[in-house]
């Protein structure tokens, strides 16, 4: 600690090169946190996906419907527990941008396949009754200020209604759900099948996908198999697959996530790595006559070298630390797209892992010249 | 009175290029405790290099050097480095200070390697300043000094950890008459009252006036000449 007043002085004994290496520090841990946070997201969903829930949608494309006739079908083979059934409204609240995850659902089968979704049995009865009522995620009503009795009109980008044409539709909020296991999931907005069916312009009687709670994980395979077999060779063929190969097919459909992610940040990093190891060097080399002195008055070759390197861990902790909390800060904007709440704090460890090695990196080479600095050849400034 | 520094039979060689050049030639020198040195020579007499021995900055290619007592030849690079901070004061010609640091700070400097508290390295830097008359100018960076306060600076910094010796590498050689005759005063005073040893480079005849004793080098080796 009695170092700190003489490494903080160093470090800024060039106030703009220091503001600017610590700013392209800063910068860099700030997109390391974020894209890290979404891969640790993404990855995340698929860690979170149930076992005992497999999901099916249609051969050709997630985007195509299936008969609603299918529940009774799947719900009859051996080894099925429930199904329920979902689809995609694609919709937002009074802006585009407040973007909405709301999905069309049958409120008794929804709430026993997602068992891990609770709802006050009262609200669930009035979800039951009510053909415009709706439950949302806790996190949802808390940002829209949304509670029960509420009417809130969504605007879906893909549903018209049968009775005006309007993609605009109302409903009233029944009930509010939490996720106690998983908090990202309480910004999802459930509403009514029943009534989306019957109001609907187009595609009635089909539903986006199913999800089905089987009895035992271990037969997953088996029943996966048996229910693509009872609509093979019909018109509406079936893709079953476990809750965990869903999300990753999901996710590939965006991308490999983690392996773009992982080449920025390694681009990233390099190019962190050159600029500030140049700085580093550079402002250790003109430093080589205070570094003589400082041997001159006794700190030994051992306790330079740690000057020199404790300067850079300085640097790159304090400026990784900002880039990671401004990383903290944002990263709870991205909730309308990843369903996230807040940026994990293996993350934030993994960024001061991170900003570690780079000021070993960096700080290494100036710090190994520096001790090994000889005093009469620094002084005579050879 | 005891000899604080000793060198015997001292050789230093170096390598320029694939010519091996002998700076010092078999030198003998006793300097006793208390004793204020001047030593003067022409460029390249080997003045630099006895002193860097002396200061344990280098080390002999033949010989023993050995100050307070202490053979400092043979010690590890660690061992002579405690050995510089417990021992020796040192004075440059261009000051040495650290650009970014207070005046008060940079005489610190040598007391982080002790165990002393931030209170008592505070104080023992202030009192350092009062005696070479600059503690008005503590908060000061060498910037914002004039270059004879720069000096009592380093002087200053020099004599903080109480060192056994104090070693001057030409203090006056970047300054004025006036502010050559005042630091050499201080030097002077420093040797009278407090008693510090002084061994004092330079090429000013008048500087070395201030010295008890100077010693003349001439090509790597000594002629002792008593001053009055």
């Amino acid at each position: 600690m009695k170092y700190l007043p003489l490494l903080w002085a160093s470090l800024w004994r060039k106030k703009l090169r220091t503001l600017f290496t610590a700013l392209s520090i800063i910068i860099a841990f700030l997109l390391f946190g974020m894209l890290q946070g979404v891969n640790n997201a993404f990855n995340r969903t698929i860690e979170l996906s149930n076992v005992n829930r497999l999901i099916v949608i249609s051969k050709i494309a997630l985007t195509e419907s299936l008969p609603f006739s299918y529940t009774q079908q799947i719900e009859s083979l051996p080894g099925v527990a429930r199904v329920c059934y979902q689809s995609w409204f694609g919709s937002y609240y009074q802006d585009p941008k407040n973007f909405v995850f709301a999905f069309p659902v049958d409120p008794e089968r929804m709430f026993e396949v997602y068992s891990e979704f609770k709802l006050p049995p009262e609200q669930l009865e009035a979800f039951k009754h009510t053909r415009s009522g709706a439950v949302v995620g806790a996190d949802l009503a808390r940002e829209y200020g949304w509670k029960i009795g509420d009417r809130v009109p969504l605007h879906s980008t893909i549903w018209t209604r049968k009775a005006d044409g309007q993609s605009d539709w109302s409903f009233d909020i029944v009930g509010i759900y939490t996720v106690p296991s998983d908090r990202s999931q309480e910004n999802q907005f459930f509403f009514q099948h029943e009534y989306f069916d019957e109001a609907r312009a187009f595609a009635r009687g089909t539903v986006g996908w199913f999800a089905v709670l089987i009895k035992d994980p271990n037969q997953a395979a088996a029943i996966g198999a048996a229910i693509d077999k009872l609509f093979a060779n019909s018109q509406n063929e079936t893709k079953a697959q476990t809750e965990k190969e869903f999300q990753m097919g999901f996710l590939k459909q965006i991308g490999d996530i983690q392996f773009i992610v992982t080449r920025i940040l390694i681009a990233v990093f390099v190019a962190l790595l050159f600029a500030t190891g140049s700085t580093m060097t550079q402002s250790v080399r003109e430093r080589i006559p205070e570094l003589a002195v400082l041997k001159t008055l006794g700190f030994s070759d051992t306790r330079v070298l740690l000057l020199v390197l404790a300067e850079a861990v300085l640097l790159c902790l304090l400026s990784a630390a900002a880039g990671l909390a401004l990383a903290t800060a944002l990263f709870p904007k991205l909730k309308n797209m990843l369903q996230v709440v807040e940026l994990p704090a293996e993350v934030v460890f993994a960024g001061l892992g991170m900003a570690l090695l780079l000021a070993l990196a960096i700080g290494l080479p100036p710090a190994w010249r520096a001790m090994r600095l000889n005093i009469v050849d620094a002084l005579a400034g050879r | 009175m005891s000899s604080i520094v000793s060198l015997k039979r001292v050789a230093k060689r170096y390598q320029r290029g694939k010519q091996t050049v002998e700076v010092l030639h078999s030198l003998d020198l006793e300097i006793e405790a208390g004793d204020f040195v001047a030593l003067m020579g022409p460029s390249g007499s080997g003045k630099t290099t006895l002193l860097n021995l002396i200061g344990g900055l280098d080390r002999p290619s033949e010989g023993e050097v050995s100050v307070g007592g202490q053979r400092i030849d043979r010690l590890s690079g660690s061992a002579l480095a405690r050995f510089r901070a417990r021992h020796i004061g040192f004075v440059f010609q261009f000051y040495n200070l650290m650009p970014m640091l207070s005046a008060q700070a940079n005489v610190e400097l040598p007391l982080l390697l002790t165990s002393l508290s931030a209170g008592k390295r505070h104080q023992h830097a202030l009192t350092a300043l009062q005696i070479v008359g600059l503690a008005e100018r503590a908060k000061h960076k060498p910037a914002e000094l004039s270059g004879g306060q720069a000096q009592r600076v380093a002087i200053a910094r020099a004599l903080v950890a109480d060192p056994t010796l104090l070693v001057c590498d030409e203090p006056t050689g970047d300054l004025d008459r006036k502010t050559a005759d005042e630091i050499l005063g201080l030097l002077q005073l420093l040797n009278r009252e407090h008693g510090k040893t002084i061994i004092m480079v330079t090429h000013d005849p008048k500087a070395a006036e201030y010295a008890k004793h100077i010693l003349h080098m001439d090509k790597g080796t000594l002629a002792p000449q008593a001053v009055a």
